[in-house]
């Protein structure tokens, strides 16, 4: 059923999260906060050196110190071969998740995993991991995507040979693959052009940087069957990926999510359960393991780094005829960086005629990347949007304008090629438009900027369930992790769907054993995917209720109407009976039936893509070139805010990562490829001071795959702002930044030039 | 090794516990008393979700040894509350969503309600710079700074929102 | 009969450098089926690593996916997320 134009009770309404006294009281559980009797600590030991081959490992010592339990390496893993599986998000090569798990004959990276060990307190593991003899050889190392390149590159491995290109390499490489989109004739097009703009830009890796470390309680008993508490995105990926790592059988593994501080991509595959699942199984207690903020930063995921070469003519009216894109991700240690998406989202948001964009997946000796808030897509948008800019200034054209006259629009054929539905492109531009911030007057001294974003956002399994209680109250099970606030939104659909008070529903997330199957929360799917099965359990239970109360007036379903939380009779004919509420219901239940329930599981297709329009204004003090933003709008369109409060929050907190990202945060590496700022004082993200309101502005262009109309909204948000910025400070000092970040050295050092004073 | 006995008052209560030397306050409140909700972002006083009061001042409690609770008076997160009356910084932070995840929130709540324990009527200027030392990663900060504007005025005793 | 267009390069090695195809299926299931017929390891490529386009809506591992014949139809690499 879809209720996109109904008149809503419930949905678009702002109640107060289920959990949200527990997350202000401190008593919310999340991955570090469980203990179980019997358990012990376990911790890592980790590569000094950015490329080495393992030699040997002694661990003889460390076993004998007293309180060390057990001592894992990759040897008690088993070894499994290359293979392409795609569980959880995207294309997951187990081989390669196994060997970023635990090194196995080579370190990658500094901070790889090369022992784990089991005792009674964190004070005997650091000891023991003192005492575990690695013997390396240390290898030539590269970082930087163009070094890694190179053909004279130290190779990280010696069977990765670039795909998809003609004729095929007899020689390893760093380039996993090639990517390449076309769409017409990129060479005529430019011929076409009486303006063309060009530039050259780099971006550092940024980390997730969620405030809460990986964390995990697993447990592996004496017949095989396994717990494991995590703090993940998704306690059905957790279960699937140690299944699979270690050999176990899906059914004798049984994850519970714990509530998780942040993931944004960074928790959708796992790095510690598998080991502490080994340590459980060689000393037979359970092991908790946290990584240290140094660990996260050195040891997990963090995005790609990339090179980029961006091309766009133009008419001098302003019609754009040809565009270029040129991009080289890091990958890190294993292939797997977010190539195909950025090639694909940079230029979405255009109707354009002619493009050309090719890509390059380049691993180096990093820590593997993973995810991050619709990966791939701002670093290339970054590029994008900056040279859209400079195309805008050299026609003399205003930035919302041109983007106007090329902008995507249903019917658009991107040049991915799927044709645009059901966008909402020029709405966020029209109210970018007529935002009080767009209107409103610079002060001297100030510039501002205007970027915009694409990001697909995605469906997938999703599994749900609605319990009515003896006393008439709902309880509504999902099997999604809830990072933002969704259980609120999930009740709030099925509360909406009964017909009931917000209220009334209580929303739980339910372990891998209490409910179906679910992929992870990321891409932006839970309020869809999980939001879509909780409607059709609720519309499932409506139609239990309507026959329960049939049968208590014993009259035929098709003459019982559902209206305002109860029962009606559906006409005069049907009987003149009092309405029965969900709880005059609920109390016979067994005499009509048994329990009224409902689970669904879908597959949820048609998720609708987003778009955003970023406006920022920024100062720049020019003697130390630090970058204030005084004023920060984020247009986005929402499809359908199911509880506004939490999308306004996700277009705060993503815009706000993207702040970050553009102005301050980068991976900062010494001259022994080890990372010098593994911590929140030099790595540095945005703090309250640095920042004014965000203001929100929510466009509702329903989407009508999704009962309520919902999009995906977490993503979109983080892929404008750091061409938002950069355009303003081109606006403020008359100067194009093609670095990111942007950071004071950096833009003082830019001025520098500029006066001729380097 | 042996441990130390400290003898302190937590949340208005009097405590005893045994650490090691070298245990922090955080983790003595998390792994010796079971006190969670004080959380470990960083061990190195740079991202305060580890934030406490200590004899009326906030201390990241990652950079303060167990030891040293030997006659303080502290106050965690778990003390803010009284029962299930909940401070009115925690009742603004649910009403205006100033959470998504909610990991930093024990530590914004300890530094807020310090803040207007010392300030009641700070500018949203004084609240940012106050609150720079909790980093959050979700929210962006918009709606945490309201929530503690809002909770201050209504301390105050002036019309909400 | 259905058009499909293969958008970008994954499957070039498959078929020998052509990206558009005419296949006789009405489902998503059936299309893999027939590509694997005519360009053994397609078939699994495309259900592995691809979505499918239909009119513009992405749909991903949905075997009963509709395909008309005057449908919009775009294999793409798959989506993830963070």
């Amino acid at each position: 059923m879809n209720y996109v134009g109904s008149d809503l009770r419930v949905v678009g309404t702002r109640p107060v999260r289920p959990d949200g006294v527990d997350k202000v009281t401190g008593r919310a559980m999340f991955g570090a906060d469980m203990v179980l009797p019997g358990m012990l600590w376990g911790k890592v030991k980790r590569s000094p050196h950015a490329h080495a081959r393992i030699v040997s490992i002694d661990a003889s010592k460390a076993l004998a110190l007293p309180g060390v339990r057990a001592i894992v390496t990759a040897a008690d893993l088993p070894d499994i071969p290359s293979e392409e599986a795609f569980v959880g998000e995207g294309p997951m090569n187990f081989r390669d998740l196994s060997r970023n798990c635990m090194a196995r004959d080579k370190v990658l990276y500094e901070g790889h995993a090369v022992a784990a060990v089991a005792a009674g307190s964190q004070a005997i593991c650091d000891a023991a991991l003192e005492l575990i003899d690695v013997t390396y050889e240390v290898l030539p190392y590269v970082i930087d995507v163009d070094a890694a390149m190179a053909d004279d590159a130290p190779v990280l491995h010696e069977d990765l040979y670039t795909a998809n290109v003609e004729p095929k390499p007899t020689k390893p490489s760093n380039i996993a693959k090639r990517v390449y989109f076309n769409k017409g004739n990129v060479a005529e097009g430019f011929k076409q052009a009486e303006i063309i703009v060009e530039g050259h830009y780099t971006t550092e890796p940024v980390h997730q940087a969620y405030i809460e470390p990986h964390a995990c309680l697993c447990s592996y008993g004496a017949d095989g069957q396994c717990t494991v508490y995590s703090s993940s995105q998704g306690h059905f990926m957790v279960r699937s990926y140690v299944a699979k790592l270690l050999g176990i059988e899906i059914s004798n593994i049984r994850a519970t999510p714990a509530e998780i501080g942040g993931g944004f991509g960074g928790k959708t595959l796992v790095y510690l359960e598998p080991l502490a699942l080994v340590l459980s199984k060689k000393c037979g207690r359970p092991v908790k393991m946290q990584m240290t903020r140094e660990e996260v930063f050195r040891a997990s995921g963090p995005t790609s780094g990339a090179v980029m070469d961006v091309k766009i003519g133009a008419r001098k009216d302003g019609t754009i005829v040809a565009a270029q894109h040129v991009l080289k991700y890091q990958a890190g240690a294993f292939p797997g960086s977010p190539i195909q998406p950025g090639c694909m989202c940079g230029f979405a948001m255009y109707d354009l005629p002619n493009v050309e964009v090719t890509g390059y997946d380049v691993v180096s000796n990093r820590p593997k990347v993973a995810a991050y808030r619709a990966p791939g897509a701002p670093i290339a948008s970054f590029a994008v949007e900056c040279a859209m800019d400079d195309l805008a200034r050299k026609l003399g054209m205003d930035p919302i304008e041109l983007r106007e006259k090329n902008g995507a629009r249903n019917g658009t054929k991107t040049h991915y090629g799927p044709t645009h539905q059901n966008i909402g492109y020029l709405a966020t531009l029209e109210a970018a438009k007529n935002s009080a911030h767009w209107k409103s007057p610079l002060k001297p001294g100030q510039g501002r900027g205007i970027a915009t974003g694409f990001w697909f956002n995605i469906g997938g399994e999703s599994s749900a369930a609605v319990h009515v209680a003896e006393d008439g109250t709902v309880v509504a099970v999902s099997g999604s992790p809830d990072i933002g606030g969704s259980r609120a939104s999930i009740g709030m659909m099925v509360a909406e769907t009964l017909q009931v008070a917000a209220d009334k529903v209580r929303t739980i997330v339910a372990d891998t054993a209490s409910i179906g199957f679910t992929h992870v929360t990321g891409g932006s799917r839970v309020t869809f995917a999980t939001g879509m099965a909780a409607t059709m359990a609720a519309e499932k239970v409506v139609e239990q209720l309507k026959q329960r109360a049939a049968m208590i007036w014993d009259i035929t379903p098709d003459a019982v109407d559902w209206r305002d939380g109860a029962a009606h009779p559906a006409g005069t004919n049907a009987g003149a009976f009092e309405p029965l509420s969900l709880a005059e219901i609920a109390l016979k239940a067994a005499r009509t039936g048994g329990p009224v329930t409902s689970e669904v599981s879908v597959n949820a297709q048609g998720a609708g893509p987003g778009f955003g329009a970023h406006i920022c204004d920024v100062e720049v003090d020019k003697e130390t070139g630090q970058v204030t933003i005084v004023r920060y709008t984020a247009v986005q369109d929402v499809g359908r805010a199911i509880h506004p409060s939490y999308v306004e929050g996700q277009i705060q907190g993503g815009a706000v990562q993207g702040i970050g990202w553009a102005l301050n945060e980068e991976y900062i590496y010494d001259k022994n490829g080890k990372m010098d700022n593994p911590g929140f004082l030099d790595y540095r993200c945005p703090v309250a001071s640095d920042l004014p309101m965000i203001e929100a502005i929510m466009v509702e262009i329903p989407n009508p795959r999704h009962p309520f109309g919902a999009r995906g909204v977490g993503e979109v948000p983080i892929v404008p702002p750091m061409a938002a910025v950069g355009n303003a400070i081109r606006d403020a000092i008359g100067l194009r930044m093609e670095s990111l970040p942007m950071s004071p050295p950096k833009v003082r050092k830019a001025l520098d030039v500029a006066n001729g004073d380097d | 090794m042996s441990k130390h006995h400290v003898t302190t008052q937590i949340n208005g209560e009097p405590v005893e516990f045994l650490c090691e030397t070298q245990q922090t306050m955080l983790d003595t409140l998390r792994d010796v008393l079971g006190l969670t909700g004080s959380k470990e972002g960083c061990a190195s006083g740079d991202c305060g979700a580890c934030t406490i009061i200590v004899d009326g001042k906030i201390v990241c409690s990652c950079l303060m040894l167990g030891v040293e609770a030997e006659g303080s008076s502290i106050t965690t997160i778990e003390g803010i509350a009284q029962g299930d009356h909940l401070h009115p910084v925690q009742q603004k932070f649910l009403e205006h969503a100033a959470l998504q995840c909610g990991f930093c929130t024990p530590g914004f709540i300890v530094a807020a309600k310090a803040l207007l324990d010392e300030n009641p009527n700070p500018t949203e200027t004084e609240a940012r710079y106050w609150l720079a030392g909790n980093l959050c990663r979700c929210t962006g900060y918009d709606k945490i700074i309201r929530a503690v504007m809002d909770a201050a005025a209504e301390m105050r005793g002036e019309a909400v929102r | 009969m259905p058009k499909v267009v293969i958008s970008g390069n994954s499957c070039q090695r498959f078929t020998g450098g052509k990206s558009e195809l005419e296949v006789a299926a009405t489902t998503f299931r059936r299309l893999v089926l027939e590509l694997e017929q005519r360009y053994p390891g397609l078939g699994r490529q495309v259900e592995e690593g691809m979505a499918v386009a239909i009119d513009g809506e992405i749909y991903q591992d949905a075997y009963s996916a509709e395909l008309r014949p005057d449908s919009e139809i775009v294999l793409i690499p798959k989506i993830g997320g963070g």
